[in-house]
Formats: structure tokens, sequence, C-alpha cells
């Protein structure tokens, strides 16, 4: 009983559990005074979001990707960069799987795994350009991160445009099916939801990440970069060569991203008027988890479920969307700022010691 | 100290929520005497339903229909993978008549529909081919045809800007009457054409309108959305220029000083009609377009800055529209 609790009250799974709960409470005291219903609008947004089959699917797919980001963003962390550019990794990620799915012909054994690790490398390569401006020359990664974003929107609506547009259209035309994530049996089994095979690579993804960091001697040197690059250095790691990897890697995780909600969702790329947010949801993401791989999961499965299901909440408690986004909101500034849960936390401790 | 921290994070949070609460809107009022049963969904695409345009115009119509007795409501969509799933939610939901808004939202409705035969739908701006789909479409060059007019009639350097948003075939009709209307007044006046490849980017709108009135344009007219808001931007800074609105009176929002008139597009009026005849038992899927004859485009009832002599003239072309006399191109 008394592991359990101790498990429990652990700082890293009780004070995220705490943002969630006083999110939503806060949440609900806004509904109220608006005028909501609190509990019919949770209600109607589990409905949606795990109610039926289709939600289900739906759910799923909406979280694949944000597990993808959440990666990319945590694993660049724990090596001690800030990557903002998941956003853009995830783009020329989409591009390239776009790209071998359009152009090239080839039964679907080779086909689709080949566009996935297309789109991998290339979201990879374009990570590694900010990790080898920020080790060759010192260029802060926030810095070329975010200008690599807008980039990589500006690149990927030229080409789109130049080479694989479809007519009258701001679209791609359709990639060959050999490509695609998604299979028939699956979207029937889920009642026409969108969901696909992307979700196990994903699964596959944070299995990785944990591999890497923890387990592997290349981790190793990745986290003491991340801890203290002069300490590292002075250990005899190769500092800048590690802040390449962890950008490949993490540019990686994101392209796959792009990769695979290209070929299991849209089945073509758009010309975006503007971001999808993929990237940046990634960064709330790694910070729900704790830039861990299966925290990364968490927050995906947090950030996906809420946002999917608050358009439940619009048609069952005439809920405006705002409300979820105030929640969301609400529930990363708590994580953010863990130490008022944190000291919180110790008083109550104090107090029972004192008690005792 | 710990306990003073505490009361600060707790009254903080406190403040913080109270001032949320400020913003809270009131709650619909609730729906009430459904006479003729019917419920209509829309769909919104991302610029949402207050977006001083299609969207919120398509919004107006519904809420006429709610005050004819029906049951009327809205889902914005967060983002393109979004269409689906909010389409499907009024499906599921036993709706009568689900519309979706917008170009964008083309092949998320022909998904739907496909998988829904039993459901209806609509569309505005594109044409999906299916039984169940109304596909409700505008000759928006009729009337750009007759700000044309207009701008070659109110034009002192006899040069004239277009400022496009995304180069797809809605915005090509827009720009081809246009440039028709301009040509049918004076061939010589020259026609600046610029798509921005936004619908969202003011700042776009902006730089595009001050080039092209250093450039000696005098009148601009924008079908671009959001960028547009830039194009009246720029002008209002200036004087002796124009702009020309697009989709509702935008003189409303920019003022009678830089809006010289708009070329309403009433989604309104044909969501408004669609809906009605459904819910009369007149569903036909097809095409339904929409122009000067069916009042789906055209000027706004007051133009302050008209002339009786430009008036008289757009009138004119208008008849002639009307009865096949003049026959715009759309340019597609």
């Amino acid at each position: 009983m008394k592991t359990l609790s101790r498990w429990l009250l652990k700082e890293s799974i009780i004070i995220p559990l705490i943002s969630v709960f006083v999110g939503l409470l806060i949440g609900a005291i806004i509904m109220l005074f608006g005028g909501y219903n609190p509990v019919e609008a949770y209600q109607a947004l589990f409905k949606k979001a795990f109610g039926n089959i289709y939600g289900i699917g739906e759910t799923i797919r909406t979280i694949t990707p944000l597990i993808f980001t959440g990666l990319a963003v945590a694993f660049a962390f724990r090596t001690g960069l800030f990557n903002i550019g998941a956003e853009g990794q995830f783009i020329m990620g989409s591009l390239a799987a776009a790209y071998v799915g359009i152009m090239l012909d080839l039964p679907a054994i080779i086909h689709m795994p080949l566009a996935v690790i297309v789109g991998g490398v290339v979201g990879g390569l374009w990570g590694g350009i900010a990790g080898y401006l920020k080790a060759s020359r010192g260029v802060h990664e926030v810095i070329t991160t975010i200008m690599l974003n807008w980039i990589a929107l500006y690149l990927s609506n030229y080409l789109i445009r130049e080479y694989l547009i479809e007519k009258g259209q701001q679209k791609s035309v359709t990639l060959a099916e050999s490509s695609w994530l998604s299979f028939a049996f699956l979207t029937d089994m889920f009642n026409n939801a969108r969901i696909h095979f992307g979700i196990l690579i994903a699964l596959l993804c944070a299995v990785v990440f944990y591999v890497i960091l923890q387990k592997m001697k290349q981790g190793y040197e990745l986290r003491s970069v991340g801890l203290n690059p002069h300490a590292a250095e002075y250990a005899g790691i190769n500092v800048k060569g590690n802040i390449v990897k962890a950008m490949v890697v993490s540019g990686m995780f994101a392209g796959l991203g792009g990769a695979v909600e290209v070929l299991g969702v849209t089945h073509n790329v758009i010309i975006l008027p503007a971001f999808q947010g993929y990237g940046f949801d990634g960064i709330a993401v790694a910070l729900l988890g704790g830039n861990t791989a299966f925290g990364s999961i968490v927050g995906a499965f947090l950030f996906g479920f809420l946002s999917f299901g608050a358009t439940g909440m619009k048609l069952g408690a005439g809920v405006p969307f705002e409300i979820i986004n105030i929640v969301i909101a609400l529930v990363i500034y708590f994580v953010a700022s863990r130490l008022i849960f944190k000291r919180l936390l110790n008083a109550l401790n104090v107090n029972k010691q004192e008690e005792q | 100290m710990k306990k003073s921290f505490m009361f600060k994070g707790l009254i903080l949070t406190l403040v913080f929520s109270l001032a949320l609460v400020g913003c809270a809107q009131d709650s619909e009022p609730g729906e009430e005497s459904l006479e003729n049963e019917i419920k209509v969904g829309m769909v919104t695409d991302v610029g949402g339903v207050h977006d001083n345009s299609f969207n919120q115009s398509a919004w107006e119509g519904l809420q006429r229909l709610e005050e004819a007795g029906a049951k009327v409501d809205y889902i914005e969509s967060q983002g393109e993978s979004d269409f689906e799933p909010n389409l499907n939610e009024f499906v599921n939901d036993g709706w009568d008549l689900t519309w979706g808004i917008g170009f964008l939202m083309g092949d998320a409705i022909a998904a739907i529909a496909e998988q829904n035969p039993d459901s209806n739908f609509g569309i505005i701006d594109a044409v999906v081919d299916a039984p169940n789909v109304v596909s409700t479409v505008f000759k928006e060059h009729e009337g750009s045809f007759l700000v044309g007019v207009v701008a070659a009639m109110t034009t002192e350097t006899n040069k004239i800007g277009f400022v496009g948003g995304m180069d797809i075939p809605v915005i090509k009709k827009f720009e081809t009457g246009f440039v028709e209307g301009v040509k049918a007044v004076d061939p010589a006046i020259e026609v600046v054409i610029e798509y921005t490849g936004s619908f969202v980017d003011a700042g776009l709108g902006k730089a595009s309108a001050a080039t092209m009135y250093d450039n000696g344009v005098d009148v601009i007219f924008h079908a671009a959305g959001g960028v547009g808001d830039g194009v009246f931007g720029e002008a209002s800074e200036r004087s002796g220029v124009w702009v020309i609105g697009v989709d509702k009176d935008q003189s409303i929002t920019f003022g009678h000083e830089v809006t010289l008139t708009s070329m309403m597009k009433y989604v309104d009026e044909a969501v408004y009609q669609v809906s009605k005849d459904f819910g009369e038992g007149n569903f036909e899927g097809g095409v339904r377009e929409l122009g000067l004859a069916e009042n789906g485009v055209g000027l706004p009832a007051e133009n302050p800055n008209l002339s009786d002599e430009i008036m008289d003239a757009v009138n004119d072309y208008k008849e002639k529209i009307i009865n096949g006399e003049i026959v715009v191109p759309s340019g597609i």
C-alpha cells in the first residue's frame, strides 16, 4: 500500500495528473459561468472520442502525427536542443513521401516502406541542416529551425505547384495506392474512420527513442551533451557531432510523422495556406510528456483526444471549440508551472511529517 | 512563506478564470417550434464562422432558416483533416441536410456522401458529382463584370489592379469577369493582375496593393478573403485610391472612404434557398448555378460612391447579361 501510494505520488506521474484535473476543473468553471453545462459537455467530449468505433478510429488518427512530432521535440530537448522546426521537418517528410508515392510505380511491399523511409530521411536531413549550422557556426537552433519552417512551407508549396499539382486544384494528384498505409479492411472495421498503420510506426518510434537514449552508449553521449556540453566535451565526447546526430534523429521522427500522415490519411499533399500546427503541437505534447518516449505517447493521446472530442461538445452541449482550447492551454500551463504543485506537495508532506 | 505562495497561486488562478469568464459569450437562445422539423447543419472551413466572408454569410443564411422554424447548427474546422469527422458528426447524429462551406471541402463531401448515400449534402463553390449532393456555384464572372464596369468608369489613371487569393478556378472566374467588364467600357485600360497565394495573410495583400498603387493604379478589386484586409489597409493610408470589396458589402467594415463598391456573393441566399427547398421536399442533387438573374451575385443595394451615370451603365449591362445579350466568359 505504501509503495503504491509512493509510486502514485511520484512527481513525474502525479503532477501531470493534477494538471489535467485542474485544467478540466477550471474549464468546467468557465463553462458554468458561460451558461453551459460542463457535465454534459465532458460527456459529449468522451462520447465523440470513444463513444463508437468510428470515434475511436478517428481519435487514433488524430493522435498519430502528434506522437511523431512529440517524440521529435522531446528527443532534441533531451540532448539540449530546442527543435521548433518539427513543423518544417514534418512538411518535408510529407512532401518526400508524396513524391515517392506519386512518381514511382512499385509493388506495395516495396513502395510503401520506401515512401515511409524516404519521408523519414528527408525530415532527418532537414533537421540536420539546423544541427550542422549549430555545430559548425554556432547559430542557435531556435532561429534556424523557425526559418527552416518557412523555407519548408514555401518550398513544398512551390514544388507541389510545379511538379505534383492536380489541374485546377490546390493539391497534388493522388498517391499510387501501392504506397498507402491505410487499408480498406481496417477502415471498414472502423466504420470508415481514417485509421491507418502509421500508429504502429509511431509506437515503434517511441521504442527506438527509448532504446537510443537509455540503452545505447550513443544515447548516453547525447544525454550528456544535453545536460552539460562543457562537461561532456571535457569527458572526451564529440559535442558537435552529437548535436548534428541529435537533430537528424529528431527531424527523422517529425519527417516520419509527415510521411505517415500523407500515406495514411490524406493520400495527397495540399498547397498549404498556413502551417498545420503538428510541429508546434508537438512542443506541447513533449512538454506534457516530460520529454520521455512514453510520456510523449500519453501527451499525444491527451492532446489528440481533447482536440478531436471538442467538436462533440459543440453539437452535444453547445460549447464552442474555444473552450477546449482554453482547457488544453490550462493543462499545459499547469504542467509548465509544475513548481506550484511541487511546493504544494512538499507542504503537504511537511505537514504529515509534523503530525507523525 | 510556502503558504503565501500557495495563496498567490490560488488568487492568480481565480483572477485568471474570472477574466476568461468575462469574455465568455452568452449561449444561443434555445431552439423551439420545429414546424417542418428539418435539421440543417454546416461545417465551415478553417476560416471559421466569423470570417467576414463566405462562412459567415452561409451561417447568416442558416439563421434565417432558423427563424423559419428549422434547427440549425455549425461546426468550425480547425484543419483540413477535420472536414470528414465534422461532416460525419451531423450525419451520424441524424441531421437532414449537411452543408460543406467552401471549395476546399469538395473531397471531404464527396467521400462522406458516397459513404452515406441516404444522407443529403450541400456544398458551396465546388462541384461534387453525387445524387445526394447539391453543388451550389456562383457566376462570379457576371458580378465581377459589373464591378469591372464600375472600376473602368471610375479610374483616372487608366490603370486598374486585381488582387487574387489562391490561383484556383473560382478566383479565376472573378478575374476573367472583371477584366471583361473593364474592357467592355474601354479596351485601352490596363489591368494589373496579381495572385498572392493565400486567403489569410493580410500582409501579402498590403504589399501587393502598395506596389500597384505606387505604379499608378487607382482602383483595386480584390478576391482574396482575409488578404483583402491588407489591400484595404494600404488604401486607407493613401488618398485618391479605391478598393472594390468582395463577397459581402465591405464598406460596412472598411468605410465608404476607400470602398468604392463590393462584388456581393449572396452565399446566405443560396444556402437559405437550397435548404428551404429541401424542407419543402424539393431536394434534387446536382449543380445549382446562381448568377445575376438568380440574385446570386451583384452590387450592394446602397452605393453612395457611384454616380447616377455609373449606376445607369451598371444596370444597363446587368439587363443585357440577364437577357443573354452579353455572355460573360468564366475563364475556366
